[in-house]
C-alpha cells in the first residue's frame, strides 16, 4: 500500500524535534487564539505567519496547521463558559454548551467539546490520507450551480435551528440575508447598501461582529436585567472522575459523531463552505436524527458533540482542495495558501509530486497535532472553568471589554466595534421578542456565497433556472446540482406534505365518528 | 482569598490580550520632525487593497518576509487587508492617513479603475508614489480537454456558440473584464462573462469545466499548466514570455494594440515628508534587486526588470498618468463610465 508507505515517511519527518516543537507551540497558541473572542484561526494564522519565515517550509506549515487545529478546540471554551463564540466556527457550540454551563455542567461540556474535536479531526484526517486525490477531483466539479444547490440544502436545515415559530425563523433568516448584501456587489463590481457613503460598510458586515454582538453583548444585557443579584452560574470543581465519566457518557452518541465527522469533512472540502456552516449544518442534522430532539438548546451534550465534531472535521477537509488544487476551502486555508507562495512553493496539483516531504510531513503532523490538542485541552479544563467562579458584576464589564476587542479584531476597524454594540442592542430586543438568533447568523455566513453562485449560474444559463435541475442549454450536464436540488426540494416539501396528510387523516377520523 | 487570585488571573490575561492586540496598532501619528535621515519609529501598516490569499496579498507577505530576513527595516511591516469595495476601502484609508509616514500600500490596477468607476472623492494623484515593483501579464487559456489549439480555432469556436461561450474572470470593471473587452473588440466576438471573487478561483473553474476560457495571470494558471490541464493560446504582451516560449503574442498574430499589464506598485499617503519617501524608495529599491524577489518574478512570469520593471520618482508619476488615461478609455469603451 503506497499510502501507508507515504504516511510512515511522513511520520519520520513530523517527529523530528523541530517539527514536533512547532506542532506543540502551534497547538498552544492556537488554543489561546481560538479562545479569544473575535480572534479566530484566520487572524491567528495571519498574525503569526512571520514566525514561519525563520524555519523551513515543512516546519512552517506544521506550525500553521497546528494553530488552525488548536483554534478549533479553543473556540469552544468561551462559547461554553461565557456564551461568546471564541471563533466563528464555535457559534453553534453556544447553543447547548452555555446552557450546560448554566446547569453546572461546564466541565462536561468542555470535555465533550475536546473529545468531539478529537474524533472529528481524526476521522477527517484518515479520510484525507486515504482519498485525497480522488476527492480533489470531486471538489473540482463544484461550479456555481452545484454550490447554489448545496446552499439551498443548507438553508433547509435551518428549521432545526429555530424555535417553535416558523415565521420568526423565516424573518430572522431574511434579516441575515439582507445584512449579507451590504458591501461590494461582485457581479457589477460596485459598492451597494452602504447607507449613503459610510466607509465602514465597504467591507460588508463581518459575520463575527454580528455573532459577538448578538451573543456576547446581547447575553450580558439579558442577564443583567434578569439576574443581576442572584447570579445563575453554577461553579463546580472538576475532578478527573468527571472527565472519565463524561467520556463514558459520550459513547452513547455514536450517531452524532458519525454525522458530524462525515458531514464536516465533505462540507469543509467544498470550495464555498468551510467549518462555520459545517458546524451549523451538523447541529441541525444531528438534532433531526436524535432520539431526544427536544433536549437540544437546553443543554444536552449531543448538542455540543455535533458542532464540535464537524468544525474540526471541516478544518481538515478544507486543507484538501488547498493542497491538491490550490484553491482554499475556507478563509484560513486561503492565508495558508499565501504562505506556501511566500515560502517559494507552488500550491496545486504538482505539490504532491514535487514536494512529497512537505505534503506527507503535514499530513502526519495533523495526527500528532490532534493528539496534542486533546491532551492540552483536557488538562486545562479546570483552568477554563475558573471563569465561572467570578461574580456576574465583575464578569459583565470584562465581557464587554472582550467583546469590544472582538468586534475590532476581525477587520481592524473601530467602526465594526461600534457595530457589534448596535447588534448587541438588537440581539437583546430579538431575545425579548423570542426570535431565534442562529438562523440570522448563519444566513449572513451563507448569504454572500448563495447570492453570487445564484447569479453566476443564471448568467451561465442565460436566465433559465433549469440549470439547477441539471440542464444547461437543453443538455443534462450538471448531475450533482440536480441531485442536490431534488434533495432540498424533498426536504422543503416534507413538512408541508406531512401537514396535509395529517389534516386529511384527521378528517377521515372525524368522518368515522 | 481564592476569588481574588482568580480575578487577578483573569485581569492579567485580558490585559495581556489587549496588549497583544493593540500593540502593533496604528494611530494617526504625524511626523513633524526633521527632514534629515528618516527612520520608522513604529511598525509600518502595509495596506493590501485586496483580500487574503490573492495575488497582491501574496506579494505583500513575500515583501514582508524579505525585508524581515535581511533586517532592512528597524520596524516590522504589518500587512493589513482592506479588500472592501474593490479597493475603495483601502484608498479611503490611505486618504484618511494623509501625512502619516507609517502607512504604505501595495496596489493593483483597481488603483485607477475603482476611483474612476465610483465617486470616492479621490484619485491616484492624492497619494505619494514610491515604486513600481512589477508588471503582471495576461494569457488566454482553455482547458486542455478542449480541441482548440490556437487563436483562430478559438475565435471560430466562440462565434459558433452565438454569445453563450462562457468566459470566466474577476469582478466586472476589474482587470480580467477589461482584457476580455479588448479580446471581444479585436476579434468581433461575444462571450458570456461570468465574474468570480478571485483569480485562483477562476483558474480552477476552467479546470472543472464550468467556464470555457479565461484570461488568467500566468501565476494563477501555472500549476495547472505544469500538470498538463490547461492550455495557453496567446499572451497579451508585446514579446513572448520566457516561461512560455511556444505561446505566441496577440501582437504577432496581427493585433497590435492588444497589450495589457497589471501593475504591482507601492504608494504612501499624500503629504508625507520627503525624507520618509526617500527612505521607502531606498527600501524598495533594495527589495527589487534581491535574489528572492527576482526568483519569484521569474517563476510567476512577472516583469521585474528592464523597461517594465522597477520604476520610481518622476517616471513613476508619468507612468501612473498614462495608465489612468488608458483605463479611462477602456472603461468608456466598455460603457462602464
Amino acid at each position: 500500500m503506497e499510502v501507508f508507505g507515504n504516511l510512515l515517511y511522513g511520520f519520520s519527518i513530523a517527529i523530528t524535534p523541530l517539527n514536533l516543537a512547532m506542532a506543540i507551540l502551534g497547538v498552544v497558541l492556537g488554543t489561546a487564539i481560538g479562545a479569544m473572542p473575535g480572534l479566530g484561526s484566520v487572524n491567528g494564522v495571519a498574525i503569526l505567519l512571520p514566525i514561519t519565515f525563520a524555519v523551513p517550509p515543512t516546519a512552517g506549515i506544521i506550525f500553521l496547521s497546528a494553530i488552525y487545529y488548536g483554534a478549533m478546540y479553543g473556540g469552544a471554551i468561551s462559547s461554553i463558559t461565557l456564551n461568546i463564540p471564541g471563533a466563528s466556527t464555535a457559534v453553534a457550540t453556544t447553543f447547548d454548551g452555555y446552557p450546560m454551563a448554566k446547569k453546572g455542567r461546564a466541565a462536561q461540556a468542555l470535555v465533550g467539546a475536546a473529545v468531539s474535536s478529537f474524533i472529528g479531526g481524526t476521522v477527517s484526517i484518515i479520510l484525507f490520507t486515504l482519498f485525497a486525490p480522488p476527492l480533489a477531483e470531486f471538489a473540482l466539479r463544484f461550479g456555481p450551480a452545484e454550490t447554489f444547490t448545496l446552499m439551498l440544502l443548507a438553508y433547509a436545515t435551518f428549521a432545526g435551528l429555530g424555535g417553535g415559530n416558523p415565521l420568526k425563523t423565516i424573518i430572522a433568516t431574511l434579516i441575515g440575508l439582507i445584512l449579507s448584501t451590504v458591501g461590494l456587489d461582485i457581479i457589477s463590481g460596485r459598492p451597494r447598501m452602504i447607507f449613503g457613503d459610510i466607509a465602514g460598510f465597504y467591507h460588508g458586515v463581518n459575520f463575527l461582529v454580528l455573532a459577538i454582538g448578538l451573543y456576547g453583548i446581547g447575553e450580558i444585557l439579558f442577564s443583567a436585567e434578569e439576574r443581576l443579584v442572584a447570579g445563575d452560574r453554577v461553579a463546580v470543581k472538576v475532578r478527573l472522575r468527571d472527565i472519565l465519566s463524561t467520556i463514558k457518557e459520550m459513547v452513547k452518541y455514536k450517531r452524532a459523531f458519525t454525522i458530524g465527522s462525515l458531514l464536516g469533512f465533505f462540507v469543509g472540502m467544498l470550495p464555498a463552505a468551510g467549518a462555520t456552516p459545517a458546524s451549523f449544518m451538523s447541529y441541525s442534522v444531528v438534532k433531526r436524527f436524535s432520539k431526544h430532539p427536544e433536549a437540544f438548546g437546553t443543554g444536552t451534550i449531543e448538542g455540543v458533540i455535533a458542532p464540535e465534531t464537524a468544525n474540526n472535521a471541516a478544518s481538515t477537509g478544507a486543507m484538501l482542495p488547498m493542497l491538491t488544487l490550490g484553491i482554499p476551502g475556507s478563509p484560513t486555508t486561503a492565508v495558508m495558501l499565501g504562505a506556501l507562495v511566500v515560502w517559494g512553493l507552488l500550491p496545486g496539483p504538482m505539490l504532491f509530486i514535487e514536494h512529497r516531504e512537505f505534503v506527507w510531513g503535514l499530513i502526519a503532523s495533523l495526527y500528532i497535532a490532534n493528539v496534542l490538542a486533546v491532551l492540552i485541552n483536557l488538562f486545562a479544563i479546570p483552568l477554563f472553568t475558573m471563569i465561572l467562579w467570578l461574580p456576574f458584576t465583575i464578569l459583565a464589564p470584562l465581557i464587554i471589554v472582550v467583546c469590544a476587542v472582538g468586534g475590532y479584531a476581525p477587520t481592524f476597524s473601530v467602526f465594526d466595534m461600534w457595530l457589534a454594540f448596535i447588534f448587541g442592542l438588537a440581539g437583546y430586543v430579538f431575545r425579548k421578542l423570542d426570535y431565534p438568533l442562529a438562523p440570522m447568523v448563519l444566513a449572513l455566513v451563507l448569504g454572500n456565497g448563495t447570492e453570487v453562485s445564484l447569479r453566476q449560474s443564471l448568467i451561465m444559463s442565460h436566465g433559465s433556472i433549469s440549470i439547477f435541475f441539471g440542464f444547461e442549454g437543453g443538455v443534462f450536464s450538471h448531475p450533482i446540482a440536480a441531485a442536490l436540488m431534488w434533495t432540498s426540494v424533498a426536504l422543503y416539501a416534507i413538512p408541508v406534505v406531512g401537514a396535509i396528510i395529517r389534516h386529511f387523516r384527521r378528517r377521515v377520523a372525524l368522518a368515522k365518528t | 482569598m481564592r476569588r481574588l487570585k482568580i480575578n487577578q488571573w483573569i485581569f492579567v490575561t485580558v490585559l495581556g490580550f489587549l496588549l497583544i492586540l493593540l500593540g502593533p496598532g496604528t494611530g494617526p501619528l504625524t511626523d513633524t520632525d526633521a527632514e534629515a535621515a528618516w527612520q520608522p519609529k513604529k511598525p509600518i501598516t502595509f495596506v493590501i487593497m485586496a483580500g487574503k490569499g490573492g495575488g497582491a496579498d501574496r506579494i505583500a507577505r513575500l515583501m514582508q518576509k524579505i525585508v524581515q530576513q535581511h533586517g532592512w527595516s528597524p520596524q516590522p511591516l504589518i500587512p493589513v487587508n482592506k479588500p472592501g469595495g474593490a479597493g475603495a476601502e483601502a484608498l479611503r484609508f490611505l486618504k484618511d492617513h494623509h501625512g502619516d509616514s507609517h502607512v504604505i500600500m501595495v496596489t493593483l490596477n483597481s488603483f485607477f479603475t475603482t476611483p474612476l468607476r465610483a465617486n470616492l472623492g479621490l484619485s491616484y494623484r492624492d497619494f505619494t508614489p514610491v515604486a513600481r515593483m512589477a508588471m503582471d501579464t495576461f494569457i488566454l487559456w482553455v482547458n486542455s480537454n478542449s480541441p482548440i489549439e490556437n487563436v483562430n480555432e478559438y475565435v471560430k469556436a466562440v462565434k459558433s456558440k452565438h454569445g453563450t461561450w462562457k468566459m470566466g474572470g474577476t469582478g466586472k470593471g476589474q482587470e480580467d473584464s477589461l482584457v476580455t473587452g479588448m479580446l471581444q473588440e479585436a476579434y468581433g466576438i461575444k462571450t458570456t462573462y461570468v465574474p468570480y471573487k478571485g483569480g485562483g478561483k477562476v483558474a480552477s473553474e476552467l479546470i472543472g469545466g464550468h467556464v470555457d476560457s479565461t484570461v488568467n495571470n500566468p501565476s494563477e494558471q501555472i500549476s495547472w499548466f505544469e500538470a498538463g490541464r490547461s492550455r495557453p493560446l496567446a499572451a497579451f504582451t508585446p514579446e513572448r514570455l520566457p516561461q512560455f516560449p511556444k505561446v505566441p503574442t496577440f501582437q504577432e498574430l496581427g493585433k497590435g494594440g492588444m497589450v495589457y499589464y497589471m501593475q504591482r506598485s507601492i504608494n504612501a499617503p499624500g503629504g508625507i515628508p520627503n525624507a520618509a519617501r526617500q527612505w521607502y524608495v531606498e527600501l524598495f529599491t533594495k527589495l527589487s534587486k534581491s535574489e528572492e524577489w527576482q526568483t519569484y518574478c521569474k517563476k510567476k512570469a512577472l516583469h521585474c526588470t528592464g523597461e517594465l520593471g522597477f520604476l520610481t520618482g518622476r517616471d513613476l508619476g508619468k507612468f501612473f498618468a498614462t495608465e489612468d488615461a488608458k483605463h479611462k478609455k477602456l472603461l468608456k469603451a466598455m460603457g462602464e463610465i
